[in-house]
């Protein structure tokens, strides 16, 4: 750390004020709101796993829920498609987007990606799911497009697209939902490790742009966001709405069984499904584990490449052509996938093989008209106090580090990723259970809490950076002109960092108001949000008001980004160095 | 000041209105209405069928003038996931101020409540004023062979119904065994949703039904010692089905609605539905073409009443009890049978009405694609739940997991 700052630390932790003390209870607050529920949720189905559920009756521990479980017909299948799929589509993103960072690194290209993917990373993966089943199925759009005059189909073929048995179209829907996320977590990572330095060191070298990039770079850049990487591993292999869209029925992959477990009529049935959500767990860790067995085969083969010095110019030059394939890929596939959808919500009478609508109607939106009013300003006042709360705490955080010269160790890092990396199944119906316990389910602060579980992370990855890279010289100047710490902190840090701030905070507003499985269960349906009642009418297929309810899911995070983008350009007019870059 | 007092004037009224909501009575209709005036009723039904909430919403707004009753829908994706809340409220001893009080539900999911004794455990149904109307040559008081005993209060019938694009197939299929026949000249154009999905296994038991040898038998208990040898001709014809399915029956839809967007887009020829005139509201919101036309079996198809009932720790009960009754009054019910509304059929009596209530019906136009009462043929009875569970579960063995 630099001796400057320590010394300043030092300095003003002998005149702490009141203020600064309270900060030491902000990463006690923050640790307490993101495991209390999951370690809590996980006890609760962790008992009936074992055949614990006094309010039916079995109250005696034994195996029987997994015996049933793993008695359960294609349970194996369930199981390696769910290991096979979260891993191949965790797989395929991450490589798309060091691919595409190797080729397209600080060219305009990579900006234009880079806008066009931040809004597609606030598409809720349902509606993504549902408009990509639309474009390739037999008698979707791409077919529609190409019928009778090229195909000669007056009827959709009987051909096995969508919900093929090896989950094929399900990966490809992962992991293109995937890489928005993966690009903007790299490129936050890559702005601190000086990587240009290193590609000019590896071209004078002799290398290739992907080679360069490969040896020199994604080392680094991996060791950064690696844990977004595990998030993407625990979101794949126990992913749910996506499955059902995309993924194969005969079986389906283990976590959208071990929902329809749940809802059983038997109500026995609830013990296995608790079973199946700690075999999930385990799936997921497996699936870690695998991954990271990997990650050492990766290392030792790039430092054997690195040791021999071939610099492959040929396969260099291949890669190097087609590295914005699949990235272009991807977001093409997800952005037409939508712009279906919205074509869907003004669509009349739509039958294959015509191409377009016969006629565009405005009648979908103007029925939902009064019935999205209350959904909508829910979604809002919950993600909007989610995302202030957890920016506060952030900043608290994050100042407290500041004041104490001290940053999370790596213990502190895998805590915030808790909630991220343990499926969501696995423990969420254990936490209703606590919740219904003390009295605080369907309340607006019991929601608000449960958002608050997901929000921090994301807040957290994405302010940090900017706190931590700000440049501390201003406050030295500060500080010499006599401002105290608490002085420094308001008046010069942050207003400085007004942008990242909000900004962070927008992309809190944007988890919350994509979060589905926590706000069905905490706000017991009292509370519906535009998420649940987007996922509601997935399960009934209406495309037509599946394109409102997304596009209005999509748009909403918008506004957040864009007060991000006008607050500072507002408050900032008269000040040309806090200009946009 | 005025503040404070408007305060400890909400927390008296909140102290107090337990006490006068307690265990209303039915049968003292008069009290049931005064202690409900005031009360929200958490209506838990399932969400995904955008006309039904609309008519839920229309039926709160009346509830709301006529009763000051509040009734707010909570949507919910499946019924059962509300039978595992109210068991999730038991279990963390909940015995009052419950969360659900009132949930729309049949079958698989009343027959485990039931037996729970997660409902409110009284005759309240029956003694409802609006009960006098209601058909009882319908099957009111038994909810798949299991009684009802007053713990539900009937809302709506359905009966299984099939559509299917007259331009494309004029003379459909009206039997299983011709079912099987057409769709071995027509392979990959029919499909079932998966069960357990409700249609799904609907459908199975209509099969189940034609084809056993003794139909009586599916009215009691199944036996699993036997079971697979009375159901044997079910899995044989089954295993002719299959592989002739859309996707040669590899992948299936997940609902009823999932198969009607299989048949808009042209996949599938023949689709079906519990709502009779589903097809109809479907070709008037244009997700259907006009050509489409409902049939039925030549003998019968299952037909069976779905219900409202009250949990045993609901909060608002009277409120709960008042929004039922409004939901059986001829109005409510005449309203409910407008295609363009939802087209569910009645559970009333009609001729027992009084002439100004049945000029209600009277006037309401069922859609060309929608069959005319008397052409709905017979409504078969639904098996006993213990038949469904073991059908269930050996579909799930054959042919869920390839």
């Amino acid at each position: 750390m630099d001796p400057g700052l320590r010394n300043g630390a030092a300095a003003a932790a002998r005149k702490r004020g009141c203020g600064e003390r309270l900060l030491v209870l902000a990463p006690v607050f923050t640790t307490l709101a993101l495991t209390i529920p999951v370690v809590a949720g996980l006890a609760g189905v962790l008992l009936p796993a074992f055949g614990y559920l006094p309010a039916l009756g079995a109250t005696s521990f034994s195996l029987k829920p997994f015996a049933d479980l793993f008695a359960a017909p294609g349970l194996w299948t369930s199981l390696a498609l769910s290991l096979g799929c979260g891993l191949a589509a965790t797989a395929i993103a991450f490589a798309a987007v060091l691919l595409f960072l190797a080729g397209w690194g600080r060219t305009r290209f990579l900006q234009v990606v880079t806008a066009l993917t931040s809004p597609l990373l606030a598409v809720p993966h349902a509606a993504a799911a549902i408009g990509l089943a639309f474009l390739i199925a037999p008698s979707g759009f791409l077919a529609r497009l190409l019928s009778p005059w090229a195909t000669g189909w007056a009827r959709p073929p009987d051909l096995l697209v969508v919900h093929d048995p090896l989950g094929l179209a399900m990966v490809a829907g992962l992991a293109a939902k995937e890489i928005p996320f993966l690009l903007l977590m790299s490129l936050a990572a890559l702005s601190q490790t000086g990587h240009a330095r290193y590609m000019m060191v590896t071209g004078s070298l002799g290398y290739g742009r992907i080679a360069g990039f490969l040896l020199a770079v994604a080392p680094v850049l991996y060791a950064r966001i690696r844990l977004p990487v595990y998030a993407v591993i625990a979101y794949a292999t126990s992913v749910v709405d996506v499955a059902i869209v995309l993924g194969p029925t005969t079986p389906a992959p283990l976590a959208v069984r071990l929902v329809t477990w749940m809802g059983e009529p038997d109500l026995a049935m609830r013990l296995v499904a608790s079973a199946g959500a700690v075999l999930q767990l385990g799936v997921t860790l497996l699936a870690l584990l695998l991954w990271h067995l990997g990650e050492r085969t990766a290392n030792a083969l790039c430092r054997a490449m690195a040791e021999r010095g071939t610099r492959m110019a040929r396969a260099d030059r291949a890669l190097a052509g087609a590295s914005a394939l699949p990235m272009t890929l991807a977001v093409v596939t997800i952005g037409s996938g939508i712009a279906v959808l919205a074509l869907w919500s003004v669509a009349g009478p739509w039958f294959f093989p015509d191409a377009l609508p016969q006629r565009l109607t405005l009648e979908t939106w103007i029925r939902q008209g009064s019935m999205v009013a209350r959904p909508l300003a829910i979604s809002l006042a919950v993600g909007a106090a989610a995302a202030g709360i957890a920016t506060l705490l952030v900043i608290a955080c994050l100042a407290n580090e500041l004041v104490r010269a001290r940053r999370p160790g790596r213990a502190a890092m895998i805590l915030l990723y808790l909630p991220l990396i343990i499926p969501q199944v696995a423990f969420l119906f254990g936490l209703q259970i606590l919740l219904i316990a003390t009295g605080l389910d369907a309340s607006f602060g019991a929601l608000v809490a449960a958002h608050l579980v997901f929000v921090i992370p994301y807040v957290f990855l994405s302010l940090s950076d900017p706190w931590r890279g700000f440049d501390s010289r201003y406050e030295q100047a500060a500080a010499a002109l006599g401002a105290g710490s608490w002085r420094r902190l308001v008046r010069v840090r942050l207003p400085m960092l007004t942008r990242p701030i909000l900004t962070a905070a927008a992309v809190g507003f944007a988890v919350s108001v994509g979060l589905y499985l926590p706000t069905l269960l905490v706000a017991a349906g009292r509370l519906p949000t535009i998420a649940t009642e987007a996922v509601a009418l997935a399960s009934g297929g209406d495309r037509r008001l599946l394109g409102v309810y997304a596009l209005l899911q999509a748009v909403l995070p918008f506004i957040g980004f864009w007060i991000a983008l006008a607050v500072p350009a507002m408050a900032f007019r008269h000040r040309n160095a806090m200009a946009l870059p | 000041m005025q503040h404070a007092f408007a305060t400890a004037l909400g927390l008296v009224a909140l102290l107090t209105a337990p006490a006068l909501a307690a265990d209303p009575d039915a049968g003292n209709w008069a009290a049931v209405v005064r202690a409900a005036r005031g009360e929200t009723v958490y209506f838990h039904a399932w969400g995904g069928e955008p006309r039904i909430n609309d008519y839920i919403t229309w039926a709160s707004r009346r509830l709301e003038a006529d009763y000051g009753v509040r009734l707010v829908q909570v949507k919910v994706e499946d019924t059962a996931n509300v039978v595992s809340r109210i068991l999730a409220e038991r279990a963390a001893g909940r015995a009052s101020d419950g969360g659900v009080d009132l949930v729309w539900i049949n079958g698989e999911n009343f027959a485990a409540m039931k037996r729970e004794h997660l409902l409110l455990d009284e005759n309240w149904a029956e003694e409802l004023p609006n009960w006098r109307y209601v058909d009882s040559s319908k099957p009111v008081t038994v909810d798949f062979t299991v009684p009802t005993e007053g713990r539900e209060a009937p809302w709506g019938t359905a009966q299984l119904t099939f559509y299917r694009d007259a331009a494309r197939v004029p003379d459909p299929p009206r039997s299983a065994p011709a079912l099987l026949d057409w769709v071995r000249q027509h392979p990959g154009r029919f499909t079932y949703p998966q069960p357990p999905d409700f249609t799904g296994s609907t459908f199975l038991k209509q099969l189940l039904i034609e084809l056993v040898d003794d139909p009586s038998v599916l009215q009691k208990p199944a036996d699993p010692a036997v079971f697979l040898k009375t159901a044997a001709p079910l899995f044989t014809y089954l295993d002719a089905l299959n592989p002739l399915l859309w996707r040669s029956g590899r992948a299936f839809p997940h609902n009823a609605a999932a198969l009607r967007t299989l048949v808009a887009d042209g996949e599938v020829d023949i689709g079906f539905s519990f709502t009779p005139t589903e097809a109809a509201s479907a070709v008037e919101r244009g997700e259907l073409p006009n050509s489409v036309r409902s049939f039925v079996f030549e003998k019968g198809t299952i037909g069976n009443v779905h219900f409202l009932a009250i949990p045993f720790n609901a909060t608002a009960r009277a409120g709960a009890m008042v929004a039922v009754n409004f939901l059986m009054s001829p109005e409510a019910q005449a309203e409910k049978l407008k295609p363009s509304v939802w087209g569910d059929f009645t559970v009333l009596d009609i001729d027992r009405l009084p002439p100004e209530k049945k000029a209600l019906f009277e006037r309401i136009d069922l859609g060309a694609p929608t069959l005319p009462p008397q052409a709905m043929g017979r409504a078969l009875p639904e098996p006993h739940p213990s038949w469904m569970e073991l059908v269930e579960a050996a579909w799930a063995d054959r042919y869920g997991a390839q």
